[in-house]
């Protein structure tokens, strides 16, 4: 299960970081962070409140940039 | 401009003006008579306290985050580099300097923002084809009302007018009106082409003359303009290695480069120490400063994913949409191209193109087969019919007769008609005239006579041939045509576009096969791309390195296997991608070549004390917004 989520970002390395972030996240199996559409695509793991683990992916973002936003 | 970059520019302003007044003032009070007899260097307070001001005001934020960064463990980003040197300046009395390096990246930081901002908003008006409401048309008791509603909420098969001015918001068969419609922001053709009743419409064209009546034949979701929209806004997701190698570049590169820069600062002195000289620190210590401002990632972090970003916009305005930055990269790299012939390289629609008479004149043979055939719906009679292109009296024919595989025998105006293949003719016992043609030939026999026959052959596209010349001049190795039909016709069809190799006979999944052969003559690093009109092609789109369907508007199948679809059937689009492609490479190629070469050599330069704070300043800001103006040219693709 795939989603696509529109995000706001400053700069091209800050999504990079955003995108390690969210690649980290627990119930996420990949992500890919697009700067230039400013839009994240998050690939959910099995069975997985997609909702529960974007709210950790917004908080695990703003740990490495904290004036990004991810629009869920 | 939005806000926060208005907020970043005026901060910049302020910053400027009080470089510029600490500058002034330290000189003017300086030269004042009194200077002289004051136990207390004025010029140097005004002048540091006017820095420090000037450069709370301008890297309040960077520090902010470089220390957030540093409490998190996250220490090695371009944050923490601007921190770092511009604090290490400062604290060497370089103010002027610390002020500047941060006055710079700030500038180039708000320039970046800017140009990608603008980028964006240039590609969403490219693709400003959403239309934003429909008509719907609805009837009760024969009056027609038309209400004002969301394209979502049209079902499929209602009627929706389109007044002139405004997008046709659905696909659909039109029923009623006659208009042109401007098809460039799908197509990027600029010929409005011409519309009447019965003939089918696509969204996100423009009505331009007159109010069109349109039945839709599908919900807003699969509409032609819903999939372009989507097609558009998925594809940079998709990373050309070129762009993963950036982020994986940059991911080792600031950690790198600061350890080089501490080396900098502590082995030289330690060995001048040691060999008994005097150590140096603080010259060594600049150096180190001035590596870091050097060292900033920022112009090949942001130029290469705008670069691919601008390409792809470019190329979807000229009518190339391209599935993600990856195939941008693929397409530059193609040096064979596999051509489908039927619907690509040909129409795919058959026409009468030649009438060889017998008996009786070429009208009177024409006539009687369009008559005779008028009931068939096989594709051959249909193209009859039309080279026929006059009213067809019925009351003329009956007794109307039609064999699969072998044609139709009929009455017209009392005499016995018979048109098919020569399969036909014998069976009647009639002798034929043979054909050297390629192609279908009907053959017509009046009251058991020979008449003579009609040609019938799929005609080449207009384009086919100037687009598989302009292959071989922009350097595509080997051109193939692969087609289903028998060798005759493929080998006039390829010999007329002097394509030097085909196969004949084809079926679907022996053009898989073939394909398959093909990549694996193909030499290291080149790539195959196979062009097909995306009716059964899916297959073979997939398996070829780079899939390009053809006029594929509306052909979802194909729109879903294909890597690139051209929105237009015209053949010379092939060539337009591939250009695209190769332009956009070689700027992406130039942008990261200019980039790491200006920052290594300024590296080295100031390694070795050859550079100062003020060509680091250059190699950063200067290296960034050269690389993003460049990044900017792919947008153009003509």
């Amino acid at each position: 299960m795939a989603k696509t989520y529109g995000i706001e970002v400053d700069c091209a390395n800050c999504a990079n970081k955003m995108e390690q972030a969210a690649k980290a996240t627990a119930g996420v199996a990949d992500c890919n962070v697009n700067f230039m559409a400013l839009k994240m695509n998050v690939v959910f793991e099995e069975g997985v409140d997609e909702l529960e683990v974007m709210k950790e992916v917004r908080s695990n973002c703003r740990k490495v940039e904290d004036d990004c936003e991810v629009y869920i | 401009m939005n806000k926060k970059q208005k907020k970043v520019l005026i901060r910049i302003i302020i910053s400027a003006v009080l470089m510029i007044l600490a500058a002034i003032l330290s000189a003017v009070v300086k030269n004042m008579s009194w200077y002289e007899m004051q136990a207390v260097p004025w010029d140097e307070v005004i002048s540091l306290t006017l820095y420090l001001i000037s450069y709370i005001v301008i890297g309040y934020d960077i520090l902010k985050k470089a220390f957030k960064g540093i409490i998190r463990g996250q220490v090695m980003d371009e944050n923490f580099l601007m921190a770092v040197a511009t604090v290490g300046a400062m604290a060497l009395s370089e103010y002027r300097e610390g002020v500047a390096v941060m006055l710079f990246y700030q500038i180039g930081e708000l320039f970046q923002s800017y140009a990608v901002g603008k980028s964006r908003r240039n590609i969403a008006a490219l693709m400003d084809i959403r239309p934003d409401s429909a008509n719907l048309v609805t009837e009760e008791d024969g009056r027609e009302t038309i209400s004002r509603v969301s394209p979502d909420e049209v079902a499929i098969g209602s009627i929706i007018t389109v007044m002139p001015g405004e997008k046709i918001p659905l696909d659909g068969i039109i029923v009623r009106g006659d208009s042109s419609v401007d098809t460039s922001a799908l197509t990027g053709e600029s010929v409005p082409r011409s519309v009447h009743p019965d003939d089918e419409v696509i969204s996100g064209c423009i009505n331009l003359s007159g109010a069109l009546y349109i039945r839709t034949t599908k919900a807003f979701g699969e509409s032609t303009v819903s999939k372009i929209l989507e097609l558009v806004e998925n594809a940079s997701s998709r990373k050309s290695r070129s762009e993963n190698f950036i982020s994986k570049f940059a991911r080792y590169y600031t950690p790198a480069v600061c350890i080089l820069a501490l080396a900098i600062a502590i082995i030289p002195p330690v060995i001048n120490l040691i060999a008994g000289r005097e150590a140096g620190f603080l010259t060594f210590i600049y150096r180190a400063l001035t590596f870091l401002v050097i060292s900033c990632p920022c112009a090949l972090v942001i130029s290469i994913p705008l670069g691919f970003f601008a390409g792809i916009g470019g190329a979807s305005r000229a009518g190339v949409l391209v599935k993600g930055s990856n195939y941008i990269e693929a397409l530059s790299k193609v040096d064979t191209v596999i051509f489908d012939k039927t619907g690509t390289l040909t129409k795919g629609v058959f026409e009468v193109v030649s009438i060889h008479k017998d008996r009786i004149d070429d009208a009177g043979l024409l006539e009687y087969a369009a008559h005779a055939e008028d009931m068939s719906t096989h594709p051959i009679s249909r193209s009859i019919v039309a080279a026929y292109g006059k009213e067809i009296d019925r009351s003329r024919i009956s007794d109307v007769n039609e064999t699969a595989g072998r044609g139709v025998s009929a009455v017209v105006s009392a005499k016995k008609v018979l048109v098919g293949n020569e399969k036909l003719m014998n069976d009647h016992g009639i002798s034929v005239t043979e054909c050297h043609d390629a192609g279908t030939i009907v053959h017509i026999a009046v009251d058991g006579e020979y008449a003579g026959h009609i040609h019938i052959s799929d005609v080449i596209k207009d384009n086919s041939k100037e687009a598989v010349s302009s292959l071989h001049n922009i350097g595509i190795k080997k051109i193939v045509m692969l087609t289903g039909d028998a060798e005759e016709v493929a080998q006039q069809v390829a010999s007329s576009l002097s394509i030097k190799e085909f196969h004949a006979h084809l079926l679907p999944q022996d053009k898989v096969g073939r394909v398959e052969d093909i990549l694996k003559d193909r030499p290291e690093n080149r790539l195959v791309a196979f062009v097909g009109d995306g009716i059964n092609d899916a297959p073979v789109l997939t398996r070829a390195d780079v899939g390009i369907a053809m006029g594929a508007l509306g052909s979802d199948a194909a729109i879903e296997a294909a890597d690139v679809v051209l929105m237009d059937d015209d053949p010379m689009g092939i060539v337009r991608a591939i250009k695209i492609g190769r332009k956009c490479m070689r700027i992406v190629y130039e942008n990261i070549y200019f980039a790491i070469g200006i920052k290594i050599l300024c590296l080295v330069l100031s390694a070795f004390g050859l550079a100062n704070m003020w060509l680091a300043i250059f190699a950063d800001v200067g290296v960034m917004v050269l690389a993003v103006l460049n990044a900017i040219r792919t947008l153009k693709t003509n």
